[in-house]
């Protein structure tokens, strides 16, 4: 009986209602972009025009904290593939002392909150006598981006079975051949998804880069700053539209490429 | 004659578990030569030994001759047929196959003609465009074969390559598998833990136990004569009979070995008489389970002749060559 399995009236009214609560907030983020007022978000808008992409385009403090932003998060996303696949690769391939310990280890700094890794961050740079720069940004992205790589590079390791790397020395590959040919085609794709939401999560990142930023600013803490300002306030929703764009499409695209795997793991930080 | 494998005092031991310990073995070139052993016996150790992912602890592996202590695997001309097959899930079948002489640098169209050529010999002609995945146990299981062969290796590992197949497919392999060897020469390596499968193939049976070879012979010297207690249970359902039991039948004082289908049930001229306990019908006859005096003995009787009733009693017999002294209990 076909009537069984659907669900409620009750139920569908809340479930849409929650979905747009959830989601409406974002729509007018992308409305508020068009509006002709620029000092109050009035709903509905007096207005629409699309001149504000043009003044945005203009503004000249917006073009810095959107390359700090992109620059940052390049770095940390390349480290964070480098370290994180290597430590998958040694938790998945080799048994020593202490290895679940380690491995809660590197999990740890996305379970912590932003605020603990930037707090210990900023005080172990003041400790050191590390001057901020892009590259203090980088390490505190770089923590959580690691975790992310190594997620999801770990879950590959463990569905691979271990003898196809023997497979491939038996046939008389060297080691070089044996990951060029072997293992990076079974990684790519967990690799290339950890990539782009490590991306993702360094680009929009704000409460560890407040602690490690020093003077700079990236984009999302110059939005933050933006808003506080009542001038032209819809190019900070253009630029928000830029934002949403250049970390939902990548995360858009890791689900698409590890679909069907329980591999996105850590995409709530 | 150099010998394909030679192993002279081989020790592989994991801290204080000692794997394979003391081993000397030699396998002659072009054999089928099978491993037979529980697991945990070494034996699986053992043939990662001559492939070379496990180093010896101690003692010296000779391939052909030469001391294989410095070449790591894939300088080894051996190659392996791996338990899970380890195929290469993103490649086609065809790839696969070809993959040995792709990483050594063979043009396209030759490694492919080679590779069609192996697919053929395993008759999956048709099957070079598929994915691993795609394929049944029984294909993936010669895919893996073919690729194994495409370097045309000296020596063949196999470990325990029918394992994971059905009994009807894992028959049919079995036949496949000895017609294979005796067409292409190579010396084989097998590794088992089914006593019928390394009795049928085999030319020679190197039984392992708790890291040591417990006997080592042709299948005919490894069913009929068990050296020790431990290869008669293991290679065969025989009877294993005390040294108290070898003495009442007439034999030394040690422990025996008799073969089930080597004791006749008889009505005069018996040696010893038991009660039939049990009766078990496997199809080609009747095993007859019986209380003697000291032990237990079973008896096969075939198809056609008569089946003693459960709780009869009845005399048996058997001749003086069938009863197997062993060497040790």
């Amino acid at each position: 009986m076909p009537s069984e399995n659907r669900p409620p009236l009750a139920l569908t009214i809340s479930a849409i209602a929650g979905l747009l609560f959830l989601h409406l907030p974002i729509a007018l983020i992308f409305l508020y972009a068009f509006t002709t007022d620029e000092r109050t978000y009035q709903f509905p808008p007096p207005g629409l025009t699309t001149q504000w992409f043009a003044v945005a385009w203009n503004r000249a403090d917006v073009w810095p904290p959107l390359y700090l932003s992109l620059r940052v998060a390049a770095i940390s996303t390349v480290m964070a593939l480098i370290l994180g696949t290597l430590c998958a690769a040694a938790m998945a391939r080799s048994r020593f002392f202490g290895r679940d310990q380690i491995s809660l280890l590197i999990i740890l700094p996305i379970a912590l909150p932003g605020i603990i890794t930037g707090m210990s961050l900023r005080s172990a740079f003041a400790i050191m006598e590390i001057p901020f720069s892009t590259w203090t940004i980088v390490l505190g992205h770089a923590t959580f981006c690691i975790v992310i790589v190594y997620n999801n590079a770990v879950a590959r390791f463990r569905r691979l079975s271990g003898s196809i790397i023997e497979a491939s020395l038996d046939l008389g590959a060297n080691g070089f051949q044996t990951f060029r040919h072997v293992l990076l085609p079974n990684l790519g794709s967990a690799l290339l998804a950890g990539g782009m939401l490590a991306f993702a999560l360094s680009f929009d990142e704000v409460i560890v880069t407040t602690f490690t930023a020093g003077q700079q600013s990236t984009l999302p803490i110059w939005m933050l700053n933006e808003l506080v300002r009542p001038r032209q306030r819809p190019v900070t929703n253009v630029v928000a539209i830029v934002v949403f764009v250049t970390t939902f499409v990548p995360i858009l695209i890791a689900y698409y490429l590890t679909r069907g795997g329980s591999e996105i793991a850590g995409g709530g930080k | 004659m150099i010998n394909a494998v030679e192993f002279a005092n081989v020790s592989r031991h994991f801290g204080s578990v000692r794997a394979v310990d003391g081993v000397d073995l030699s396998i002659t070139e072009g054999s089928f030569f099978a491993m037979l052993g529980p697991s945990g016996s070494g034996k699986t150790t053992c043939l990662r030994l001559i492939s070379g992912f496990e180093k010896p602890s101690g003692g010296m592996i000779r391939i052909f001759g030469q001391d294989v202590s410095m070449i790591p695997p894939n300088r080894r001309n051996v190659n392996t047929v791996f338990q899970d097959y380890a195929l290469f899930p993103h490649m086609n079948v065809r790839d696969n196959v070809a993959y040995g002489l792709m990483v050594k640098g063979v043009d396209k169209r030759t490694r492919y003609g080679k590779a069609d050529e192996l697919l053929a010999l395993v008759k999956l002609d048709s099957y070079g465009a598929r994915k691993p995945g795609e394929l049944s146990g029984g294909q993936r299981q010669r895919v893996a074969l073919a690729r194994a062969l495409v370097n045309e290796p000296r020596v063949l590992l196999l470990d325990e390559p029918l394992g994971a197949l059905d009994l009807k497919l894992r028959e049919a392999m079995q036949d496949e598998l000895k017609a294979l060897q005796r067409r292409l020469g190579i010396t084989f390596v097998f590794v088992t833990h089914d006593q019928g499968e390394a009795l049928s193939m085999a030319d020679t049976v190197a039984v392992f136990n708790e890291g040591r070879i417990a006997q080592i012979g042709t299948p005919a010297e490894i069913y009929d004569r068990p050296r020790t207690h431990f290869v008669a249970d293991f290679v065969g359902s025989s009877n294993v009979l005390s040294p108290d039991m070898a003495r009442s039948f007439g034999a030394p004082a040690r422990w025996a070995s008799l073969r089930p289908e080597a004791v006749h049930i008889v009505e005069s001229n018996a040696r010893a008489r038991g009660t039939v306990t049990a009766l078990r019908y496997i199809g080609a006859g009747t095993r007859v389970i019986l209380a003697v005096p000291g032990g237990e003995i079973t008896a096969f009787v075939g198809k056609g002749l008569k089946v003693p009733e459960q709780g009869a009693e009845v005399g048996l017999s058997w001749d003086d060559t069938v009863l197997h002294v062993m060497e040790e209990g």
